[in-house]
């Protein structure tokens, strides 16, 4: 299915340099304010020409965009699909707040181009849950209460997901070795490893 | 059936792991909203020479630059005097201070543009560090004594009497949200805000300042924050008043949303602070005279440093009686970020300099440190157990905490096994430290400790829950819907808890110092209370009953204590409310009571009560790289009885892990220049999840309930953080293992360097009674 795309943010995408500009004059005529005057040439302008088409599969869904090659993943969830349960906690991939999976892989969609994943499967935190019915690593962070201000939590569960599908943990040892790449500044640790023992303890259960 | 008490998880726990919990900057963006980027100096200290935006004009996208000439109203946020210059047009105070703001149709263009444009400066020497303040006189605020009885005469009487100092780092509150806010205007000169801030009041009154407007024509809306910590107390203003000035000027709506760096480089963070003390005390290790100097780095601007330095000064006594102190307090100014509240507000940092005294004081004699914590205590009633600043402890529970935490991590076995380990063990060795907490409750502002609330019941029965609080992961909204089902009586789906808005409860005080439930608990009770005195005259009409005293609200259902069969649904009465013209709203207040202090004197009862809590931690010292292992944590902590002993727990591991990080890895680095260097997670080690120990043990306080507040619970933001001074101590403890020496002196943070150092100083001066210790000795009176 190809969905209708809702324009978020101006500029960095396309057509956005004109609504911006049209916009731009019309606030300053309404409002009557004196700011100083935009020269009718700007001397580093938008280029038209360098955007691309970008067909993306985001949680199951076909995503027709036009951007510019270097956006991240990152950007283009978060300011162009409105999928802003990915978080940018730091944009230097230090942080995991951005995790998200393609392929079933965890990566940090801030260090990422968008277009580098055309064809691929792309699950965020909002494609996990099947309708009303959790992701058990979602229900397993709201059992073990392994959040607290909860701005980490979609990069925390996303990275957890994708250590599961990498099934090299056997221990609460490897749990913290392998998920010491998303960082919680609440300190919510021991409930998260709770919560992904859990998970990975439930899928053994589940193979036997 | 109530709910206050049981383990609820986070009421925003199915948004945050679906993704769909929304903080500032996820929202759905309204057409035409404009992003800003700021210029930032290149200098910890200069003047301003010449300014010229006009290049930024030439970049595509770029709506307008900010400077001192737009802000409509007065050009500065200073929250308790004005000296927080908002955009600066004389001189730069620190280094990467914003100068002014380009507003872009998106950051990219906002951020071409403030490339563009031209600042000139001429440099200064930068102040840097607090003895290059001390030095150069560069204070702030006034200075404040604390006092007790005779110091200077009692020192001279002591037995003992040793001199020293100790420094600690600040820390950045890495809060994984950054700064955010949203300001819309309506057109008709009225603003809504939307702003990651943990005071909405202060931030609207900021704002109104800066547009010269009144405050109600600011309303600020707060719908959760990603982390605040103290860091988003005072911090959020000037982010919010620079988008509030851009949607002035272009009558669009505008958005700042800091970067990673930019946060860190901008906004103030927990003061470094230096210690410099006398202490006397006996052969037994009592402490008979303390003399110290706190010296607070406030950084450029004063921000709320006078409260932080006050409560240090509060609480360099921790859990110990001293019955001649005197304790001076300074601020000093710096070109560094503008110091602020984080966690603890200045606690921590007093309650570390008192137990390097202990140590210090212990080692010296050869004493076990916990035996000198021990002879110290508070107890028993009158001097003995009251502080310095004239306040008694009524509810000491140190000594049941600490006996309790003891036995739970078989602490005299461990200290055994662990002195024949560091006999077989040359270069790796254990070490084993139990410390306390005593923290105080209650703002030290009086007039702070004021609450509001405001509920809703619409006719179906459905309700909405406002208060004054901010949520930014605390559990404090959790809390509030628990206090207001028990106190309505009804269930919690029943509620909808709002966000935090200053048009729902004007005039609020910030969500900090450990008060959000304990104020807001009371206020939201308040309301409930104001309801169901309203309720309770048309449930008894509609059961023919002539008593509505006696009636119960209970479980979604009211009923007569002497008739419990024959009840009511709410909402039935709710309907009949209405019919008979009832209102359906009430607010709620509170203000604590039995609280002052005499700033004159230093003298009062600042606090409500105080909050208590142990904590044994073990480590394990490498001697070849200064790394550490912290092995064991087991912690006895006091949170009354618990309003959501879930919730709770949390509060304790994570104000454990994040004062570890404080204490043992978080350091802060300025260059010559005055750059942060350590501006990302890159540069700024915060605790990851491998750090944390593999056995923690969190026991809280039982039968503890605490009269006089929202359901005999305790506040549990802050004290846990302290309960990290056990690792440094017992990092201290390691270290001191590696030689026979009466002084182990330990940089703050203990980064592995500065454990390798400790070493190596410890190892040079072993068996040297007195090596290096020996300058600081100060006329031993043996």
């Amino acid at each position: 299915m190809r969905l209708r795309f809702r324009r978020r943010r101006l500029g960095q995408f396309a057509i956005a340099g004109t609504v911006g500009a049209v916009l731009a004059g019309f606030t300053k005529q309404a409002m009557g304010q004196s700011t100083p005057q935009t020269p009718s040439k700007p001397e580093v302008p938008a280029d038209p020409n360098s955007y691309v088409d970008v067909e993306l599969q985001i949680n199951g869904k076909e995503q027709m965009l036009k951007i510019e090659p270097r956006v991240t993943l990152l950007d283009v969830l978060r300011e162009r699909l409105d999928l802003t349960g990915t978080k940018k906690g730091c944009d230097h991939g230090q942080c995991g707040a951005c995790t998200v999976l393609v392929n079933g892989r965890r990566i940090n969609s801030c260090l990422t181009f968008a277009i580098m994943h055309r064809g691929a499967e792309i699950t965020t935190i909002e494609g996990l849950a099947k309708g009303n019915t959790l992701h058990p690593m979602q229900a397993a962070f709201v059992a073990h209460d392994a959040f607290q201000c909860g701005y980490c939590t979609p990069g925390q569960i996303c990275s957890a997901v994708g250590l599961v599908n990498e099934g090299h943990a056997q221990s609460d040892a490897d749990i913290r070795e392998l998920m010491s790449g998303n960082i919680c500044r609440c300190g919510a640790y021991p409930n998260i490893v709770t919560a992904v023992r859990e998970v990975l303890e439930g899928k053994k259960n589940a193979a036997v | 059936m109530t709910t206050v008490g049981q383990r609820k998880s986070h009421e925003s726990a199915t948004g945050h792991v679906s993704g769909k919990a929304l903080y500032t900057d996820d929202q759905r963006q309204p057409i035409g909203m404009v992003s800003l980027y700021p210029v930032t100096a290149p200098h910890a200290s200069a003047r301003i020479t010449h300014i010229d935006v006009s290049a930024a004009y030439g970049v595509a996208g770029v709506v307008t630059v900010l400077t001192a000439e737009d802000v409509p109203g007065e050009n500065d946020t200073g929250v308790i005097i004005r000296d927080e210059v908002l955009f600066p047009t004389e001189v730069i105070s620190y280094w990467g201070q914003a100068v002014v703001w380009v507003v872009g149709e998106t950051e990219t263009a906002a951020r071409l543009g403030a490339d563009r444009v031209v600042v000139h400066y001429e440099p200064l020497p930068p102040i840097l560090s607090i003895k290059d303040a001390i030095a150069a006189n560069s204070f702030q605020g006034q200075p404040l004594v604390v006092r007790r009885g005779d110091a200077t005469t009692a020192l001279q009487a002591a037995d003992f009497c040793l001199t020293g100092e100790v420094e600690m780092n600040g820390q950045d509150h890495f809060y994984l949200e950054t700064q955010a806010s949203w300001v819309i205007p309506d057109g008709e000169g009225n603003y809504q805000i939307y702003s990651s801030t943990q005071h909405p009041t202060e931030t609207q009154v900021i704002i109104a300042r800066v547009l010269g407007i009144p405050n109600n024509r600011v309303v600020v809306t707060c719908l959760r924050m990603g982390g605040g910590f103290g860091g988003k107390e005072s911090q959020a203003n000037p982010f919010a008043a620079v988008a509030a000035i851009a949607a002035v000027k272009t009558g669009r709506p505008a958005r700042v949303r800091l970067r990673r760096s930019q946060d860190m480089t901008l906004t103030g963070k927990r003061h470094g602070l230096l210690g410099q003390y006398q202490v006397g005390f006996s052969q037994e290790g009592h402490i008979t005279a303390l003399d110290v100097d706190l010296y607070a780095d406030g950084g450029w601007s004063l921000d709320l440093s006078p409260p932080v330095l006050l409560r240090a000064a509060l609480h360099v006594d921790n859990a110990y009686y001293i019955p001649d102190i005197e304790v001076r307090g300074q601020i000093v100014k710096t070109h560094k970020t503008s110091n602020t509240a984080f966690r603890g507000f200045g606690g921590p940092q007093g309650m570390v300099v008192g137990e390097e005294i202990i140590d210090r004081v212990a080692r010296f004699l050869g004493l076990p440190p916990e035996v000198v914590r021990e002879r110290n205590f508070y107890h028993g009633e009158g001097a003995t157990n009251t502080t310095h600043y004239g306040q008694e402890i009524f509810d000491n529970r140190i000594a049941c905490i600490w006996s309790q935490v003891k036995a739970n991590a078989n602490f005299a076995e461990r200290r055994i096994e662990i002195a024949h380990f560091n006999q077989s063990h040359s270069y790796k060795k254990r070490g084993l430290a139990i410390t306390p907490v005593k923290f105080g409750i209650s703002f030290n502002k009086t007039q702070y400790n004021q609450a509001g609330a405001l509920i809703l019941i619409y006719t179906d029965g459905s309700i909405q829950l406002n208060h004054g609080g901010t949520e930014m992961g605390q559990g404090l909204h959790t809390k509030m819907l628990q206090v207001a089902a028990s106190a309505l009586g009804v269930k919690i789906d029943r509620f909808r808890l709002m966000p935090t808005s200053t048009d729902k409860v004007p005039n609020t005080s910030a969500t900090a110092a450990s008060s959000g439930a304990d104020l807001n608990g009371q206020a939201v009770k308040d309301a409930c209370e104001t309801l169901k005195a309203r309720l309770a005259p048309v449930a008894a009409k509609l059961m023919n009953l002539d008593a509505p005293e006696d009636l119960v609200f209970e479980d979604g259902w009211i009923y007569s204590r002497s008739y419990p069969n024959d009840r009511i649904r709410f909402e039935q009465v709710v309907e009949q409310a209405y019919n008979d013209r009832v209102s359906l709203s009430a607010t709620g207040y509170y203000r604590t009571p039995n609280i002052y202090w005499d700033a004159a004197t230093s003298q009062g009862r600042p606090f409500y009560y105080f909050a208590y809590g142990a904590a044994v931690s073990e480590v394990e010292v490498d001697g070849f790289t200064g790394t550490f292992k912290l092995r064991q944590v087991d912690i006895v902590h006091d949170v009354g009885e618990s309003l959501n002993p879930l919730v709770d727990q949390g509060q304790i591991e994570g104000g454990f892990v994040q004062g570890m990080g404080w204490l043992t890895m978080e350091e802060l680095v300025w260059d010559a220049q005055g750059r942060l260097r350590s501006d990302a997670p890159s540069t700024y080690k915060i605790p990851t999840i491998s750090e944390v120990p593999e056995h923690f043990h969190v026991e809280l306080l039982q039968r503890a309930a605490q009269e006089g507040v929202i359901y005999g619970s305790k506040a549990v933001g802050e004290p846990p953080l302290m309960l990290a001074m056990s690792v440094r101590e017992a990092i201290r403890d390691a270290i001191a293992a590696f030689g026979a020496v009466d002084f182990v002196p330990l940089a703050s943070p203990a980064t592995p360097e500065a454990i390798l150092w400790a070493i190596e100083s410890v190892k040079a001066r072993s068996g040297a009674k007195s090596g290096v210790a020996e300058s600081l000795l100060v006329s031993p009176t043996v």
